[in-house]
C-alpha cells in the first residue's frame, strides 16, 4: 500500500506536471526549431510571439466570456484559440514583410537575424504590456478537475491523491493533435515536404522551383499556431504574465538545442527531458521517500535536491552538458 | 574623430543640458551618471561585439557580479555569522568545488569507456550530498543570526573604490567558465549560453541569503573616498554659505555636490578605459581580432588561435561589465538583486552598441549616453503624448486610463522601433567603425 502511495504521490507532483509542462515547452520548441531549421537564425522574439499570441486568445476569451458564450466544461479559451492563431498569423507575416524580408534578400549573417529579432522582441514586449499590462491575467473557466484529489482517495482509498487539472488533460492531448497534424503536414503535404527540402538543402531546393517566399510564408503560420497554443495552453495551466513568457525562452531554447536545433523530433524530445528535470530536480521527495523507504532511512529534510528558484539552471546545466559532449543535440540537429 | 561625430557628442550634451534647464539639474546629473555607467557598459560589448564578433546576451550576470563584489568587497565583515557557520559554508563551497575538478580529472585522465562513465557519475552524486550536508548546516546556522538586519556574511569593510576592479575579476571569472565551454561552438550557443548564466547569477543572488541577503537586499554601501554624505554637507556652515552663493538651498546644493563626485569619478574611469580601448582597437592585437571576426578561416590559416583569441577578448570584454556594475551599486548604494532584469541590463546595452556604431568604441560611448537618455525621458514623453491623444476623451472614459496607465511601456516599444530603424537604413550606426 505504502509502494502505490508512493507513486501516486510521484504521478501527481512530478508525472502529471511534468507531462503538462513538457508539452508546452515542446510546442514552444517546435516553433524554434522550425524558424530556425528554414529561417536559419535563432528567433529570440519567440516568447514575445506566445505571450502576444496568448493576449489576442485572452481578448477574445473575454469578449466570449462577456457576451455568454461558454464552451461547457472546457475553457471558453479553446473557441477562442482560433481567432488567436490567425491574428498571430496575420502578425507574424507582417513582421516578416515588414522587417525580416529585407535582411533575408540581403543574405544577411544569421547573426545580424537575431539581432533583429531583438528589436521585434522588444516591439512585441511593449505591445504586450501596452495592450493588457504587466500583471497577471487570469482567463482559465469550465471544470477546474478532471479528477479531484478528494475523489480520487474516496475511488481508490489511498492516502495520497491524484488531481489532474483539466488544463494539464487538455494540454497533453492538444499537444499530441498538435504535433500530430504537425507531421502529416511536413512528411505528407507537398508543401510540407518544399518546406523539409528548403530546410535541408536551400540551392536544391530552389534548382526544383520552389517557392522561397510560400515557405517562409507558411513557416510563420505554422510557428504562429505552435506559438499561440503553446502559450495558450501554459497560460492555462498556471497563469498568463507577459515577463514569465519573456522568461521560457530560456528553456524552450534548451530543449530546442537538447534535441538537436532545426530537428522537429528532436525539439519534442528536448522539451520532455528539460520539464521533467526541472520538475523532478526541484521536487521534495520527502513525502515519497517516507512510504518507500523505512522509517530508519527517511530523510529529515524535504530531500529536495535544488530549491525551485534553481529551474533555470537545471535547464541550463543540461544544455551545457548535452552541448559538451553531443554538440549537434541528441538528435541530429543542423549547424550553421 | 571627425567633426559630425564631435557634433553628436556636443548634441547629447545639450540634451542632457536642456534636462538641466527644463526639468531640473538632479535629474540631468542622474542621467549623466548612469549615462557615464552605461557608456562603460557599451564599451565592454562593443570590445566583444564590434572587436570579435561575439554574441554575448547575459550581461546583466556580468553587472549583478559587480553589485555582488561591491557588497563582499565594502561591507563590514560580520563577526557573529562567521563564528555562526561561515567557515563550514567556505568548507562546503570547497568541497563543491572540489568534486567538479576531481570529476574533470576523472574524465580527462581515465581511459574512454564505462568505468570512465561511472566514476564520474559517483563522485558528482556523493560530492553532491557531501557539499549539501555540509554547506546547508552551515548556512542556517549564518542566516539564523540576525536575520532581520544582516543574517550574512559580510564583506571585507575595504574602500568601496576597491570593488570596482574586484567587480571585473568577478565578471572575468564568471566569463572564463562560460567561454572554455561555449566558445569555439556556433555563434548562437554563446548566446543561449550567456543568456542563461545571466539568470542563473541572479536566481543565486535572490536565494543564497548568506552570500548577500537575497531578495532582503543589502543597504547602506559605503560611499568612495571624496564622496560626503549629504547630512554631513549640509551640517557644514562653510558649504551653506557657498551654496548660498549660487542662489541654492542646502538641501539641493548637497545632492547636486554628490552626484557631480560621482559624475567626475565615473568620468575619470570611462576616460581610462576609452583610452585603452582605443589603443587596443589600434594595436596589431585590435588588427588581429578584427582580422578574425571577419574571415575565421583565414586567420586560422595564418596561424592565429582563434578559440583562445575569442576567450581572451570574451574574458575582456565581460570585466569592463562587471566594473560598470560595481560603479552602479556603488551608484544606488544598494543592492537590489531584483532590480536586475534582463531587457534593461542586457538588451538595452544592445541597443546602445547597434545604435551607436559596433566597432567604433566613441560611437559606443555615444550611444550609451543617447539611449540612456532617450530610455530615461521616454516615460514623460509618452505621458506627454498620451495626454495629446486622450485630450478629446472624457475623463473616466476606460480607454483614456488605460492608455495613460500604459504609457510607461512605451519604452521598450521605442527602444525595439529605434533599434530596428538603425538595423534597417544605418546598419553601421551613428559613428561607424573606420
Amino acid at each position: 500500500m505504502d509502494f502505490l502511495n508512493a507513486i501516486v504521490a510521484l504521478a501527481n507532483f512530478v508525472i502529471v506536471p511534468g507531462m503538462a509542462y513538457g508539452a508546452q515547452l515542446a510546442l514552444g520548441a517546435l516553433g524554434v526549431t522550425l524558424i530556425y531549421g528554414i529561417l536559419r537564425f535563432s528567433n529570440f522574439a519567440h516568447g514575445d510571439t506566445m505571450a502576444m499570441g496568448t493576449m489576442f486568445v485572452i481578448l477574445i476569451t473575454w469578449g466570449f466570456q462577456s457576451a455568454g458564450i461558454s464552451f461547457g466544461p472546457l475553457p471558453t479559451a479553446l473557441l477562442a484559440l482560433p481567432f488567436g492563431i490567425a491574428l498571430t498569423g496575420l502578425l507574424l507575416i507582417g513582421t516578416d514583410k515588414m522587417v525580416y524580408q529585407f535582411y533575408r534578400q540581403r543574405k544577411v549573417k544569421p547573426v545580424v537575424m537575431v539581432m533583429v529579432s531583438l528589436g521585434v522582441m522588444f516591439i512585441m514586449n511593449g505591445l504586450t504590456r501596452f495592450i493588457i499590462g504587466p500583471g497577471d491575467q487570469r482567463f482559465a473557466d469550465g471544470e477546474r478537475f478532471i479528477i479531484s484529489a478528494r475523489e480520487f482517495k474516496a475511488m481508490t482509498g489511498l492516502k495520497e491523491g491524484l488531481a489532474i487539472k483539466t488544463s494539464q488533460g487538455l494540454t497533453v492531448v492538444t499537444a499530441v493533435i498538435v504535433v500530430a497534424v504537425l507531421f502529416w503536414f511536413l512528411n505528407r503535404t507537398r508543401t510540407g515536404k518544399s518546406m523539409r527540402a528548403y530546410s535541408d538543402n536551400e540551392d536544391l531546393a530552389l534548382l526544383s522551383g520552389i517557392n522561397p517566399e510560400r515557405v517562409v510564408l507558411y513557416t510563420w503560420l505554422i510557428v504562429a499556431a505552435l506559438a499561440t497554443v503553446a502559450g495558450t495552453l501554459y497560460g492555462l495551466d498556471k497563469s498568463f504574465k507577459p515577463f514569465t513568457y519573456f522568461q521560457l525562452l530560456l528553456p524552450i531554447f534548451a530543449a530546442a538545442i537538447v534535441g538537436g536545433l532545426g530537428n522537429p523530433l528532436g525539439a519534442i524530445a528536448g522539451g520532455f527531458v528539460i520539464a521533467f528535470s526541472e520538475v523532478t530536480v526541484t521536487y521534495a521527495f520527502k513525502k515519497v521517500a517516507n512510504y518507500v523507504l523505512p522509517d530508519a532511512l527517511a530523510p529529515d529534510g524535504l530531500a529536495q535536491l535544488m530549491s525551485t528558484d534553481y529551474k533555470f539552471a537545471v535547464s541550463f546545466s543540461i544544455l551545457i552538458i548535452v552541448l559538451l559532449f553531443k554538440p549537434t543535440g541528441l538528435f541530429k540537429g543542423k549547424s550553421v | 574623430m571627425t567633426r559630425r561625430d564631435a557634433l553628436l557628442f556636443v548634441f547629447v550634451g545639450l540634451l542632457i543640458l536642456v534636462t538641466g534647464f527644463a526639468q531640473s539639474w538632479n535629474s540631468a546629473l542622474y542621467i549623466l551618471n548612469m549615462g557615464l555607467i552605461s557608456a562603460i557598459l557599451a564599451l565592454g560589448v562593443n570590445l566583444q561585439w564590434g572587436l570579435a564578433g561575439l554574441f554575448n546576451v547575459g550581461i546583466m550576470g556580468f553587472v549583478a557580479l559587480g553589485g555582488l563584489a561591491a557588497v563582499i568587497t565594502s561591507m563590514p565583515a560580520n563577526a557573529e555569522e562567521w563564528s555562526a557557520g561561515g567557515f563550514q559554508v567556505l568548507a562546503g563551497l570547497l568541497l563543491g568545488a572540489g568534486t567538479i575538478i576531481a570529476a574533470i580529472m576523472a574524465y580527462q585522465r581515465l581511459p574512454k569507456g564505462r568505468t570512465r562513465g561511472l566514476t564520474m557519475v559517483a563522485i558528482l552524486i556523493g560530492g553532491f550530498f557531501l557539499f549539501r550536508y555540509v554547506f546547508d548546516a552551515g548556512v542556517e546556522a549564518v542566516e539564523a543570526v540576525n536575520p532581520a538586519s544582516t543574517g550574512y556574511l559580510g564583506g571585507l569593510g575595504l574602500p568601496v573604490l576597491v570593488a570596482w576592479p574586484v567587480g571585473g575579476l568577478f565578471a572575468a571569472g564568471a566569463a572564463w567558465i562560460i567561454g572554455k565551454t561555449a566558445l569555439g561552438l556556433r555563434s548562437d550557443y554563446l548566446a543561449i549560453a550567456t543568456l542563461g548564466i545571466a539568470e542563473i547569477i541572479i536566481s543565486v543572488m535572490k536565494n543564497e541569503e548568506w552570500l548577500s541577503r537575497g531578495v532582503k537586499n543589502v543597504v547602506g554601501l559605503p560611499r568612495p573616498t571624496g564622496v560626503p554624505y549629504e547630512i554631513d554637507l549640509q551640517n557644514s556652515a562653510s558649504f551653506v554659505e557657498k551654496a548660498a552663493g549660487f542662489g541654492l538651498d542646502a538641501s539641493t546644493a548637497s545632492t547636486l555636490y554628490v552626484k557631480l563626485g560621482y559624475s567626475l569619478l565615473f568620468t575619470v574611469v570611462l576616460v581610462v578605459l576609452l583610452w585603452l580601448a582605443q589603443k587596443a582597437l589600434n594595436s596589431p592585437w585590435g588588427r588581429m581580432m578584427r582580422a578574425i571576426r571577419d574571415n575565421e578561416v583565414a586567420a586560422e590559416a595564418m596561424g592565429k588561435d582563434v578559440t583562445a583569441r575569442h576567450l581572451q577578448i570574451f574574458i575582456l570584454g565581460s570585466a569592463i561589465c562587471g566594473i560598470a556594475g560595481a560603479m552602479m551599486t556603488t551608484l544606488d548604494g544598494q543592492l537590489t538583486p531584483t532590480s536586475y532584469q534582463p531587457l534593461r541590463y542586457t538588451f538595452l546595452i544592445w541597443v546602445m552598441v547597434i545604435v551607436g556604431g559596433s566597432g567604433n568604441n566613441f560611437g559606443s560611448v555615444l550611444g550609451g549616453f543617447l539611449i540612456w537618455f532617450l530610455w530615461v525621458q521616454v516615460e514623460p514623453m509618452g505621458l506627454a503624448l498620451m495626454g495629446l491623444i486622450t485630450s478629446g476623451m472624457s475623463d473616466g472614459y476606460w480607454l483614456k486610463d488605460h492608455l495613460i496607465e500604459s504609457a510607461a511601456h512605451m519604452r521598450l516599444l521605442t527602444m525595439g522601433v529605434v533599434l530596428l530603424l538603425v538595423l534597417r537604413f544605418s546598419p553601421r550606426g551613428l559613428i561607424p567603425e573606420r
